[in-house]
């Protein structure tokens, strides 16, 4: 923030609040029981970390697989257990809690000027709700598994052996962690924003966490209520979905996407809401169109409650919903053309660095740009009925969760990880590592839009000899990918064993969080910072001679 | 261009697939166009305007509303043309004319039954006349599958306890492949079928006398024919391994011993029964989950079957 107006000594401090938050208490207790919303983002990161290596582990074991038509190093039952982990895993243990629980829960407060979330304790308490979810989750696979696919389909669900219901209720539970998070933050929001800082002088991040959070509370009820309404079906025999208990399948996928679609956004906008940080940053310039991309954010959130049908043209819903839900769904292209190309002229006249956050960041716009575009063949009726449920839908929602949202997470773990643990990481190394994650996971997924176009459908365990030149290349670019994660891996890891060395601005940004020592103080801001001026004043000396 | 055409989406099987073809190939095109335009500014800008010097200031552009305008309605005008062009495909392609042949699809645990208006039924085998509309009527007697015939660019889930149609007119004489499209458990993806698209006369002949090559081959060729096109190789190995369902390997002449506590000895009359009412015997150690085939088999296709276990010591 570019003036941050210093007052006077609000109240004196006692030392030990001097301390930064990762020396303030020792030992396992001090963090377990500990109600900073930084420590607590901490725990989170690395419980998703830990969670994104288990999916990935089990990604590499469905690519491992596909080398070969037929059996090669599973049978049938374990491919389609892996693949549905897989699934689960990534979707509501890494990538619904990656950006806001872990990332945002650390530098929203901070962004905002503010010492903490509205409410710590509960934000306490949703990580012992993830924790309580991801260990019934990891119960589940132990105790048979779950072959049903993430999105739980029936009646195949309510009728397959296996830990299903437990599973099941693993996703009920994380759904309450999500929406605990979501109230905390918006209340955040609206209450905790320093003296002087209007809605409109926010940094973008924090639009885009609002909008997700307003999803993840209006929309995750209705996962919570569908989920239970599975586990009544299938442990108690009451027929709601199942036709011969005289209940209807198709219903289940309505509820499952009403949440589902949503929680598309609730991966995206996160995404997004990095990128409109790390561009302007790496480009000392105003971001271009503040105001429009704030808005597309939540234009995004509402248009996502209205779209769900766009997931069903095949299922034998009514020709006149499909027609609808087609044409809502491609509203959605336009808050996305207008963010793209915000953030592209954002580095017109700028001066642009290219540390590791920014190209993750450019990665972004170009993967971003290839899920958007190819969004486009989806939303479209005729095209889609050929490419439903085919390799093309998984290359799609790859390139928009993966190569848009974790990229972007990617950005912003290296963005913020020398204010999250006041060291900096190995810039080469990070730059070798992000160019083997943007080959890697390009060679893995664009030949699957070939694939897909060619009809091999997904979820396959055997194939076609034809399809399985492509079905190798796909797999030989999952080990570069690999490769570009070990890598990080270590050179994050090797910076924890460092000194601190990280200034408190590396990047000399104009936000908050960065006019803070890295690692920041236990209660964030020696005082608390009144506001005069927008979040990307870069046009302007830092603080008109005010302050550093 | 044909080629690259015909390299993402394989062959086309009838009119509509071109259609189909041409709506995909316009939008592959506006896609490269629009990501070329991506890659070009953001490597032109990025690069242009590199960090020469450290702590510059930047000029203040803080929106341009024209622009702004410019990048939203584009998009909405050329999105709006797309819709109405792929709604109306569809529509077109779901209003199955009156003179179309109504075949019966029924999907189950792993394959496709079809039953022909004059009563005839098939496993794994669908036979239409070339040039003439079809409308399938299909339904499922357990889980969500979904009829996909990749050539025709159709697909529709089949839902059990429901009756849903899928209509195409097929004008490529020759085989085309059907896949199961929703995922439905263990043999999903051997949930296969053949779609032959016959002349005329071929197909009526067909109708008549069944696969022509069941009047001359040897019944343990008939026997090999039925066991992978109908569905058997989906649960029962014949190298002796265990699958859903016992081996075929040795059965003849074996002891089976029941989940009932009784036991036989495999004879023609176990296999014609265990076909047509699997439920009847279970040997222990496996589900019951067998479907009937009951109806499904010409007799030169039951003796085929017979011969061929006995084959298999």
């Amino acid at each position: 923030m570019a003036d941050i107006i210093t007052t006077p000594h609000i109240s004196g401090h006692a030392d030990h609040h001097d301390v930064d938050y990762l020396h303030d208490g020792k030992g396992l207790k001090s963090w377990l029981t500990t109600v900073d919303h930084k420590r607590i983002g901490v725990m989170y990161l690395w419980s998703i970390l830990f969670m994104f290596f288990l999916g990935g582990v089990f990604a590499m074991m469905i690519r491992l697989e596909l080398l070969t038509p037929k059996e090669t190093i599973m049978s049938a039952e374990t491919y389609n257990k892996v693949f549905t982990l897989h699934g689960a895993i990534m979707v509501f243990l890494f990538i619904i809690p990656s950006v806001p629980a872990a990332l945002a829960n650390f530098v929203m407060p901070l962004m905002l000027g503010a010492k903490d979330v509205a409410f710590p304790k509960l934000n306490l308490f949703s990580w012992y709700i993830y924790m309580a979810g991801a260990f019934i989750a990891v119960a589940a696979m132990v105790t048979g598994g779950v072959d049903t696919g993430w999105t739980f389909y029936t009646p195949y669900s309510t009728t397959t052996d296996g830990s299903v219901a437990l599973m099941t209720f693993a996703a009920f539970v994380l759904g309450f962690s999500s929406i605990l998070t979501g109230v905390n933050f918006i209340a955040t929001i609206h209450k905790l924003r320093a003296p002087g800082m209007g809605w409109f002088d926010m940094p973008l991040f924090c639009w885009g966490i609002y909008a997700t959070a307003l999803i993840q509370v209006l929309a995750t009820p209705v996962l919570a209520i569908t989920l239970l309404l599975l586990l009544m079906e299938r442990s108690f025999g009451i027929g709601i979905f199942d036709p011969k208990l005289g209940g209807d399948p198709v219903l289940f996928q309505h509820f499952f996407w009403f949440y589902s679609h949503p929680a598309v956004y609730i991966m995206i906008l996160p995404g997004m809401a990095i990128v409109s940080e790390i561009i302007p940053t790496f480009s000392q310039k105003t971001i271009f169109g503040y105001r429009a991309i704030a808005f597309s954010s939540v234009a995004i959130a509402l248009v996502s409650f209205i779209v769900w049908g766009h997931h069903m043209f095949t299922s034998g819903q009514s020709q006149l919903a499909s027609a609808i839900f087609s044409f809502i769904t491609f509203f959605v292209a336009v808050p996305s053309a207008i963010k793209t190309f915000n953030w592209i002229v954002t580095m017109y006249k700028g001066s642009v660095a290219f540390n590791a956050p920014m190209l993750y960041a450019l990665s972004f716009l170009l993967l971003f740009g290839i899920g958007g575009l190819t969004g486009i063949f989806l939303g479209a009726v005729s095209v889609d009925i050929h490419l439903h449920d085919t390799y093309f839908v998984v290359a799609h929602f790859h390139y928009v969760m993966m190569g848009s949202t974790v990229i972007a997470f990617l950005g912003g773990l290296h963005y913020w990880w020398p204010k999250m643990f006041g060291r900096m990481y190995s810039e080469p190394a990070a730059r070798v590592a992000c160019a083997l994650v943007f080959i890697g996971f390009n060679a893995t997924f664009l030949p699957q839009f070939v694939l897909g176009s060619r009809g091999m459908p997904r979820r396959y365990y055997n194939y076609l000899p034809e399809f399985q030149a492509l079905h190798q290349a796909s797999t030989v670019g999952s080990w570069i990918l690999g490769l570009g994660f070990l890598i990080m891996a270590g050179y994050l890891f090797a910076s924890l064993r460092k000194k601190m060395d990280a200034p408190a601005n590396p990047w000399h940004s104009r936000t908050l969080e960065w006019q803070t020592s890295s690692p920041p103080i236990t209660h964030n801001f020696h005082e608390i910072p009144a506001v005069g001026g927008g979040p990307y004043d870069y046009y302007r000396p830092v603080g008109n001679g005010r302050n550093a | 261009m044909d080629s690259l055409k015909h390299w993402m989406l394989g062959p086309q099987g009838s009119a509509y697939a071109n259609d189909v073809d041409v709506l995909y190939m316009f939008l592959v095109w506006l896609s490269v166009f629009f990501f070329a335009l991506i890659v070009f500014l953001t490597v032109y800008f990025a690069w242009k305007y590199r960090r020469r010097k450290e702590g510059v200031l930047t000029p203040n552009i803080s929106h341009n509303l024209a622009l702004e305008l410019l990048w939203s309605i584009i998009p909405l005008i050329i999105v709006m043309g797309i819709f109405f062009w792929g709604f109306n495909d569809y529509v077109r392609a779901s209003v199955p004319p009156n003179d179309a042949i109504e075949i019966h699809v029924t999907g189950k645990k792993w394959l496709w039954a079809f039953e022909y208006p004059d009563g005839t039924r098939t496993i794994g085998n669908l036979h239409v006349p070339v040039n003439r509309p079809v409308k399938l009527i299909l339904t499922s007697e357990d889980v969500l599958h979904d009829f996909y015939i990749p050539s025709m660019r159709q697909k529709t889930d089949v839902i059990p306890g429901r009756f849903v149609d899928l209509t195409f007119t097929p004008t490529v004489a020759g085989r085309h492949q059907v896949f199961c499209a929703e995922y439905c458990g263990k043999s999903h993806s051997d949930m296969m079928a053949n779609l032959f698209v016959d002349s005329p006369e071929v197909y009526e002949k067909w109708l008549i006398e069944g696969d022509p090559e069941l009047q001359t081959m040897p019944p343990v060729e008939v026997g090999k024919m039925v066991y992978e096109n109908k569905g058997c190789n989906s649960c029962h190995s014949i190298d002796g391994s265990k699958n859903t369902g016992p081996s075929f390997k040795g059965l003849y002449g074996r002891v089976e011993k029941f989940t009932d506590g009784t036991s036989i000895t495999v004879d023609d009359n176990y296999i014609v029964e265990s076909i047509n009412n699997p439920q009847a015997k279970i040997v222990t150690g496996y589900e019951p989950v067998m479907p009937t085939f009951q109806g499904l088999l010409r007799i030169p296709e039951m003796r085929g079957i017979i011969a061929y276990i006995k084959e298999l010591k």
